[in-house]
């Protein structure tokens, strides 16, 4: 497929940095829906253990394949990212452009979102997802080893930033303060 | 006040969207009006115990039956909606 020019969503607004914490755009080639028609999650799973190397996660978890990775999001409803489907007993839209995606990586992230998310942290743990809420925009959130990757509609971008950065700049102004 | 949602587990109110009484999972065959009348606007206003629809609309999307005490706030179950109808 032709590789086009593309304008992504958080384009001239990161990579931002305050005090240890450090905001960044997460680009993926290909987001892809897959929501199991009914009764079908088996036939599914095992089709995409075969083309990806992953079967269906469980509820609120993320697992990664040979190819891509493939995220729980909703009541039913998975998305791949990175990897090329199959046909599937399912139904499957392309998400590629909807989402603004970022990275919140460093120390103190969880401090961070914390301001902005009604998540209880301490009971979730590295490739955990959540669908909850940042500020007052339905998200998706995953868990890594060294911060949070954080999923927004795309027309939400600049305030995806925005809240963010905002709390990033008075979290490291107040440890200034501590020091 | 959170409500355990059976899917996604304890989450924060400000997640879920209330829908209003559980009255709207009895939808009365077509042509009776008097029914549809009663389905679509009389309601009990019980001091006690209540089963309200409230939609996981940050979360996971699920419909959820919350049964609860409006006069202690206590959560006494929640269920998907759609192991109620079905």
């Amino acid at each position: 497929m032709a590789k086009l020019v593309a304008k992504s969503p958080c384009a001239g607004l990161l990579p931002v940095t305050h005090g240890r914490v450090t905001l960044r755009e997460l680009t993926f080639d290909r987001i892809t829906s897959v929501a199991p028609f009914k009764g079908k999650e088996k036939v599914v799973s095992s089709a995409l253990e075969k083309a990806v190397g992953a079967g269906l996660p469980d509820i609120g978890r993320l697992v990664t394949g040979r190819e891509g990775q493939i995220c729980w999001t909703q009541q039913e409803q998975y998305f791949v990212f990175d990897a090329e489907l199959p046909r599937l007993n399912a139904a499957v839209t392309d998400q590629s452009d909807a989402w603004a995606c970022v990275a919140l990586e460093g120390d103190g992230t969880r401090d961070v979102l914390a301001r902005l998310c009604p998540l209880n942290f301490c009971a979730m743990t590295e490739g955990d997802v959540a669908r909850s809420l940042i500020g007052h925009m339905s998200a998706i959130i995953i868990w890594r080893s060294d911060g949070y990757d954080l999923m927004v509609f795309r027309a939400f971008a600049p305030t995806l930033v925005h809240e963010l950065e905002t709390i990033m700049r008075s979290i490291a102004a107040q440890a200034q303060i501590a020091s | 006040m959170r409500i355990t949602c059976p899917i996604c587990g304890e989450r924060d109110r400000r997640e879920f969207y209330y829908m209003g009484a559980d009255d709207y999972l009895d939808r009365p065959a077509e042509g009776d009006v008097e029914a549809m009348h009663r389905y679509l606007h009389i309601r009990s206003n019980p001091a006690g115990v209540t089963r309200d629809l409230w939609h996981h609309e940050a979360g996971c999307s699920a419909w959820l039956v919350v049964e609860r005490n409006v006069s202690t706030h206590e959560i006494l179950r929640v269920e998907l909606a759609s192991k109620v109808v079905s």
